[in-house]
């Protein structure tokens, strides 16, 4: 494929720029480039290889818990696996991962040929991915000068003092504030660039009020990450003050205070929550829409429910404080709180409803995904309700039932709807579709595994076992339930595997897709799959929020009715 | 006093179920979650204690609404995929395009927020019923004390110091006995966690919570530590034991005295207060006064020891003594490389601690 600047293209100019072929070449053009859509791919990339190192984690965790005290791992390793896996999965697999698909998305999706700042867009991406490299570099260099290399130990959620000099000697905590810090400087470099080029860059005709609803979320998620990710950074900064510079913030021996870094974390921790979930609800509305053949349902209240959850989510953080002693009246204002987030989202699931409903449904893979996730999800929300029940979460807060209801949003509904996403624009990424006999087994696989493992952790909940302990007595019952969850844990692993198959099988012998193999209605799937550097040779206008439908009923457009 | 605490946890029954569901049949519920259980239960849907009783019959309420909307949404959603899959000659038009509903979108906003309210209200009894109830006047005080990774009780009124078994005494509705909990750290964050008798409360340096129990049965409860505190979290286990009231007052009354100076251990105790144990133990009457490993005054005498780990046997205080990373590798209590006389004496002298 010939390589050439946007630039160059859209004005017209010959193509002097051509470099001999060759590995160095194409390492250069990739390291180099500032296309909005390279950068969307190593996103994607770089969050799957972090995909496959924190699953491992994960795998190396269930094999340990699987019976009462067993020795497979030490403690020491086991408090550093479940916190690479939580800070690894968050911060350097959620969030690149979906920056990538934004990346890639939402150009093409409003008409435009680029970001709005691609050079800003290229350095957002290299600092994050520093940061995830520098988080695993501390294994090796986490001790530093004191002996074997070490990773940090403190749990994704770090809480003080722990992570005071006292308690954590060595750089392992140096290393996890770092990578934590400079993914952060990524995260609002891109979602600024998101939000300017959804702002100023949109097609002729395209109004704010047309615009495709993945783009409207990808802004209101980028609106959270500015208000959340500073306080992030500024709490590990003040990290970093208490352990280099003598600072007392968190330092409880000499009168800082424990609760702060609660707060400065949730404040981030919950809304992030948000910044992953939105996403999956963008990718959803995209994709039930399509194999249901019916517009969106209620698309002023799906726009209208993501900026509610959006403000209501920055006022919820203390749900995952109601056991340290807030009292009674913070804990009531929290529970309220946390539940009215349930009215967007419930608003969001009978849109989608009411969008399949009256539908002729394809179940292509991109929408068996789409429908696992609306059961897991709903299973989420219902879970999450109980846990807002603040005396219900002195029980539950802290348990595996925590783990369980998280993981069942984070793979449940967010995991699931990046698969649909991959299964969906993987045709217009490469040009080929992915196989949908292995994308059926991957499907099926995966709702066994994750069934397996994620229903059945709910009970070691019930039944009195905290979350982060490295091994368990052998008399609390709890022992044949981590067994199920282990066994579960195989069948996800092998489904994720098959997946990895098929985008590499498919990006060769894949069949040959064609701009439009879904028959959609969006403005990505009117240029060539994939799209040339420049996206579009002519940028279009629209008139409605489905230009291509407009396209393909000019008897009947959508225009007439918005 | 008795009836005033049954009475209002009956209260707050009825008004969290809506006077719907009777104790009576609630109480089958643990009864089926039990087989699920080894000989000592955690199963928080088995509460042997007002708040654990408060929380769980909020919990079937809340359960029961979420189980009601998950069959209705749940069915509503199986029945749209089935009814409306794209059948052979489908593919050749478009079903009719719907845009939204108004009145239909409203209805799914309104209802929501109902069920949210009657949600907070109920939530809101509980939490004022569990952390704003009055505290008796006989009510007994502990303090509990986090450490990386064992818990310290001192009970103020009565003198006693003791470490990772809490005795308490039973609360029967004749005799109520509630046992009030004032909690810090002294180190990194904790959470106390009994199940069946109450929710869990951190334990945070810097700052105090209390909270509070009243176990309806004699007997031994179990629990462990729920917030994440280091390398050893997880054998940071909890151990209370409601005794009966006569129970209670022999316990008292043994904790009380002065330890055991048993002229058959001297050469242990010898070796104890030469050694680097007095750094961090205590033995009353004694010059071993540390405070940072637990109170040894009476260890002979608990069921087990490394904070519920291991059985409190000859063999097994000897070998933590040897070394407690055979047992809690992690642990703060360094492997004290006595020689085998030593060690067999200083373990002899730990086991007359009675």
């Amino acid at each position: 494929m010939a390589t050439h600047t946007s630039a160059a293209a859209v004005a017209g100019l010959p193509q002097t720029m051509r470099r001999p072929g060759g590995v160095l070449s194409v390492v250069q053009e990739w390291v180099t480039t500032v296309d909005h859509k390279k950068i969307g791919l190593m996103y994607i990339g770089y969050a799957l290889i972090f995909l496959v190192i924190a699953g491992a984690e994960a795998l190396l965790m269930r094999v340990q818990l699987a019976v009462p005290n067993n020795h497979f791992v030490s403690p020491q390793v086991f408090n550093r696996l479940f916190t690479m896996h939580g800070t690894t999965m968050v911060f350097f697999v959620g969030m690149p991962i979906l920056f990538g698909f934004g990346n890639y998305l939402v150009p093409l999706m409003i008409g435009a040929r680029d970001m709005a700042f691609p050079r800003l867009n290229s350095f957002s991406f290299w600092i994050s991915a520093f940061g995830g490299v520098l988080l695993y570099f501390s294994y090796f260099a986490g001790s530093g000068l004191y002996g074997a290399g070490t990773a940090p130990d403190v749990g994704w959620f770090a809480y003080a003092p722990l992570t005071s000099k006292v308690f954590s000697p060595g750089h392992s905590t140096d290393y996890w504030t770092l990578s934590v810090l400079l993914s952060g400087v990524g995260s609002i470099g891109t979602a600024l660039n998101i939000v300017a080029t959804a702002l100023t860059m949109r097609c002729k005709g395209m109004k704010l009020s047309r615009m495709p609803l993945l783009v409207w979320i990808y802004v209101v998620m980028s609106g959270i990450a500015f208000v959340a990710v500073s306080p992030l950074t500024a709490a590990q900064i003040m990290l970093v003050i208490d352990r280099y510079l003598g600072g007392h913030f968190f330092d409880t021996q000499a009168g800082g205070s424990a609760v702060l870094w609660m707060h400065f974390f949730w404040i981030f921790g919950h809304p992030e929550v948000y910044i992953l979930v939105l996403p999956a609800f963008g990718f959803a509305n995209e994709i039930i829409p399509v194999f249901s053949r019916k517009a969106i349902f209620g698309y002023p209240a799906m726009v209208a429910a993501s900026v509610g959850i959006a403000f209501v989510s920055l006022g919820v953080w203390a749900h995952h404080m109601f056991t340290v002693g807030m009292g009674p009246d913070a804990n009531a204002f929290f529970t309220f709180s946390t539940m009215v987030v349930a009215v967007p989202t419930g608003i969001k699931i009978f849109n989608w409803l009411a969008t399949i409903w009256g539908g002729n449904i394809r179940f292509a893979t991109p929408m068996i995904f789409s429908i696992g996730f609306l059961f897991q999800f709903l299973i989420a929300g219902l879970t999450g309700v109980m846990l807002a029940v603040s005396p219900f979460d002195w029980q539950l807060g802290n348990s595996y039932f925590v783990v369980a209801h998280f993981h069942y949003v984070l793979v449940g509904a967010i995991l699931f709807m990046i698969f649909a996403a991959f299964y969906y624009w993987y045709p217009k990424i490469t040009g080929r579709m992915l196989s949908e006999k292995l994308g059926k087994w991957h499907f099926w696989l995966l709702v066994f595994g994750f069934h397996m493992t994620f229903d059945f952790m709910h009970v070691p909940g019930l039944l009195g076992m905290p979350r982060r302990v490295y091994t368990y007595e052998a008399d609390r019952g709890w022992g044949d339930w981590n067994m199920i969850v282990s066994i579960g844990a195989i069948f996800q692993t092998i489904s994720v595997l098959v997946f990895v198959y098929n985008l590499v099988r498919s990006y060769y012998k894949g069949e040959i897709a064609g701009p439009d193999p879904w028959d959609a209605w969006t403005l990505e799937w009117s240029t060539s799959s994939p799209p040339p550097s420049y996206n579009f040779a002519e940028l279009p206008t629209v008139s409605s929020r489905r230009p291509l439908w407009d396209l393909k009923h000019p008897d009947d457009p959508d225009s007439n009715y918005e | 006093m008795g009836s005033m605490w049954a009475g209002r946890f009956t209260a707050t029954w009825n008004r969290a179920t809506g006077g719907r569901l009777k104790p009576s049949r609630a109480v089958k519920i643990p009864a089926l979650l039990a087989i699920w259980s080894g000989p000592y239960s955690t199963n928080i849907f088995a509460p042997k204690g007002t708040p654990a009783q408060s929380i769980f019959g909020l919990s079937v309420f809340v359960l029961g609404i979420c189980l009601a909307i998950f069959l209705i949404v749940g069915g509503l959603l199986t029945f749209a995929v089935i009814r409306y899959r794209s059948r052979p000659g489908d593919e050749d038009s478009e079903p009719p395009q719907i845009y939204g509903s108004n009145l239909v979108e409203l209805s799914w906003t309104v209802i929501p927020i109902l069920i949210i309210v009657v949600l907070f209200l109920a939530s809101t009894r509980i939490i004022f019923v569990t952390q704003k109830a009055a505290k008796p006047a006989n009510a007994l005080d502990v303090v509990v004390i986090g450490h990386q990774y064992w818990w310290e009780y001192r009970y103020p009124k009565l003198g006693i110091v003791t470490a990772n078994e809490l005795h308490v005494p039973v609360s029967d509705p004749e005799h109520p006995q509630v046992t009030y909990l004032t909690m810090s750290s002294a180190d990194t964050d904790h959470s106390f966690w009994v199940p069946e008798l109450a929710g869990k409360t951190d334990l945070i340096p810097n700052k105090v919570n209390t909270m509070w129990i009243d176990p309806t049965r004699a007997g031994l409860y179990l629990g462990q530590c729920a917030q994440y505190c280091g390398v050893q979290h997880a054998k940071m286990l909890i151990r209370v034991y409601a005794d009966t009231p006569e129970q209670f007052s022999a316990w008292v009354a043994d904790q009380q005295k002065v330890a055991l100076q048993a002229p058959s251990a001297a050469e242990g105790r010898e070796v104890f207060l030469h050694n680097a144990c007095v750094n961090c133990h205590s033995v009353s009457g004694t010059d071993a006064k540390g405070i940072f490993g637990p109170d040894l005054s009476h260890v002979g005498g608990r069921a087990t020891i490394a904070s519920g780990a291991v059985q409190n046997t000859p063999e097994n205080l000897r070998a933590f003594i040897n070394n407690p990373a055979d047992f809690k590798p992690g642990a703060l209590m360094p492997a004290m490389h006595l020689n085998d006389h030593d060690l067999n004496a200083v373990t002899q002298y730990l086991s007359t601690l009675k």
